[in-house]
């Protein structure tokens, strides 16, 4: 039965005869392109289509079910973070890079947090512990970023389980941040100095539980997919970038390491104390979505590998302060979550409305106009589950930054679209593009 | 006395108690001496070796918080790129993007863009830096030598309005394509359309009071 769809039309214009297609009018489509002498055809995938990883537009020339030009269409999410942050505090920023890439939160504002710390030169003076939690916090969102990653680009080939055991697993880290923050997402934790406050008390254990219960769990999803003999189909060979085009594009991250190549910034170019833990560096030699895909598996073991020699340092370092000792950057500090995510810090309140005007002033002061960092620029870099994550951070001594841009590792990755994708099937770039991880909201930015 | 109109609001920094207390000083008129410290003076040796036209072209060398940062006369940015690329001394084989700063102080050179450079073979970092006026904001792209900077320098023509000359397609990337004026500019406001309401205007976000 062939069906009609009112909202289903074609026109003619000056580029050729262009349809609507809305899903109900396949039957009628096929019949009337059918009809017509051209076998080129310009299809428009997204920006809202469900395997396209959010408001990503893909335009491909296709030749019968041969991808001939494939270019990626962005800007569908753009929200002028960069622009917003000129007219903030440079504590303020944190809550803006954080819904960047909004699935790697903490690398954004550490990545941040970073660069104003070298601005400000208090780099070597952050203490260990917000170091410390720091990089637990990292390691436990590239374990939640990479099940996104693998979750729905499983879901996109087909394979529905795969994503729930992803989704699974992220949610006992999304519970780790809500422990620890207040909040699941953008959680504006890392702020610079060091962190927003110190862990609750029973943090580490439950932390440990969770480390035995994710190394568990992964299990499944290896099991299902290693080896699966659909899903090598669907993704070895596919999507194929070798080391020369990933140098040339400027892709790092997985991508990179799938070449072989054991590019990884915490061991390249160790901030954070990276080079006192003992971990490694995934590498494969696919070049493929496979290939990736492995890599992905196999830095969850690592991340947990991290994770545990962070909570023996914690151990150690139980009481220490966790933000630096100056109180126009450190603060607000020592606030205590609250019902509602962030909450305040009861003592400060006490002492700032009760006891001391000189201190309300103070108060006043910093969380109105802020602190003043010292004119100059930087780039720092820190290695995200995507990639480099690079920010550049321009200061004229003000309280606000002059520039802030971040070289987001989604928006330049996600180039390799055209050179992975041309030549193969219309199927196989879903499955590049889920290679690839593009998070739109850190590409747009 | 002068009289003003629309929304008042403190001028300048807003800082009435002198609290911040901090001078403030352009970036801009830094300049490093030898030695540089690090890898930073091999570096700079093998690229005047590589480079005879570097006390030329190269306009100043800085040295700030452990970055290098050359700053190159933007008519030789290409050249200067490819030495930093191919000499197998230097081989920054990844350019790392483009990030326009607008410097509105900074007369006849208003406009900068940033490349930070990254080797692998040696594992080292460098930054390169350009400037170009409002009036004449033209830099060669780099698109040939990396072609990843493809997005990155059409990421900052729609932000910056900075054009790249032999840049294989130059088009705005975020922005609609019909959007006039580039945001990212400081004398673009924040918000960068009045609103109209019933009538009456209400101007962007960075002109009203708080903001000011």
């Amino acid at each position: 039965m062939t069906q009609t769809d009112p909202y289903a039309s074609s026109r003619e214009t000056t580029e050729g005869r262009v349809y609507s297609v809305t899903g109900n009018d396949w039957d009628s489509l096929v019949t009337e392109i059918g009809a017509t002498k051209e076998e080129r055809v310009v299809v428009n995938m997204g920006p809202q289509h469900p395997s396209t990883h959010g408001v990503l537009r893909l335009i491909l020339e296709l030749e019968g079910e041969t991808v001939t030009e494939a270019r990626a269409g962005i800007g569908y999410l753009h929200t002028g973070i960069e622009k917003n942050a000129e007219y903030r505090t440079w504590t303020q920023g944190t809550t803006f890079v954080t819904r960047m890439d909004y699935l790697s939160p903490i690398f954004n504002e550490t990545a941040y947090c970073l660069g104003v710390e070298k601005l400000l030169g208090v780099t070597n003076d952050i203490p260990e512990r917000a170091t410390v939690i720091r990089v637990l916090m990292m390691e436990f969102n590239r374990i939640s970023s990479h099940m996104v990653a693998l979750g729905t680009g499983a879901l996109e080939l087909g394979a529905l389980t795969p994503m729930l055991f992803a989704f699974r697993e992220r949610e006992k880290v999304l519970d780790i941040f809500e422990m620890a923050s207040g909040l699941r997402m953008n959680m504006a934790y890392i702020r610079p100095g060091g962190v927003a406050q110190d862990l609750p008390e029973g943090a580490l254990e439950k932390i440990r539980e969770t480390v035995k219960e994710l190394r568990h769990n992964f299990k499944d999803n290896a099991k299902l997919l290693i080896g699966n003999s659909i899903w090598l189909k669907r993704t070895q060979g596919v999507g194929y970038l070798d080391l020369a085009g990933c140098i040339t594009l400027g892709i790092t991250g997985p991508i990179l390491r799938a070449t072989g190549l054991p590019w990884d910034l915490r061991k390249s170019d160790p901030y954070c104390g990276y080079e006192d833990y003992d971990f490694d560096v995934i590498t494969n030699d696919g070049c493929d979505v496979y290939g990736r895909f492995l890599i992905k598996m196999e830095e969850l073991e690592q991340s947990l590998r991290i994770i545990e020699q962070c909570v023996v340092k914690l151990e150690k370092l139980e009481g220490a302060p966790v933000v630096l000792d100056d109180k126009k950057i450190g603060s607000p500090a020592d606030l205590k979550v609250g019902p509602d995510g962030m909450g305040n810090s009861e003592e400060h309140i006490a002492h700032i409305m009760g006891q001391s005007m000189e201190a309300l002033i103070h108060h006043f002061k910093i969380s109105t106009e802020g602190f003043r960092v010292p004119a100059g620029q930087v780039y720092q870099a820190i290695e995200s589950p995507k990639g480099e994550v690079g920010v550049h951070l321009v200061s004229d001594g003000g309280t606000h930054p002059y520039r802030l841009h971040f070289r987001e590792p989604s928006f330049n990755n996600l180039q390799s679209l055209s050179a992975m994708c041309e030549g193969s099937m219309i199927a196989d770039v879903v499955a590049a593009v889920a290679s690839i991880d593009p998070v739109m909201g850190g590409v747009d930015r | 006395m002068s009289t003003e109109h629309g929304l008042f609001g403190a001028k300048g920094t807003g800082d009435t108690s002198g609290y911040g207390g901090l001078v403030r000083k352009s970036h801009n008129e830094l300049s490093a001496e030898r030695p540089y410290g690090g890898y930073f003076d091999e570096m700079v040796d093998e690229l005047e070796r590589a480079y005879p036209e570097f006390n030329d072209d190269i306009e100043r060398v800085v040295l700030d918080r452990g970055e290098l940062t050359l700053h190159v006369k933007a008519d030789r940015l290409f050249h200067v790129a490819q030495v930093l690329r191919d000499n197998p001394a230097l081989r920054f084989e990844m350019c790392l993007g483009v990030n326009g700063v607008h410097y509105l102080a900074d007369t006849d050179r208003e406009l900068h863009c940033v490349y930070p450079l990254l080797s692998l073979t040696h594992n080292r970092r460098v930054r390169l830096e350009v400037s170009v006026p409002d009036s004449n904001p033209h830099v060669p792209s780099l698109v040939e030598l990396w072609a990843g900077n493809n997005w990155h320098e059409r990421e900052t023509f729609d932000m910056f309005g900075i054009i790249f000359d032999g840049h294989p397609g130059l088009t705005r990337i975020l922005m609609p394509d019909d959007w006039i004026g580039h945001p990212q500019r400081k004398d673009y406001p924040l918000g960068g359309i009045p609103v109209e309401y019933k009538g009456a205007t209400v101007p962007p976000p960075s002109e009203r009071r708080s903001y000011r």
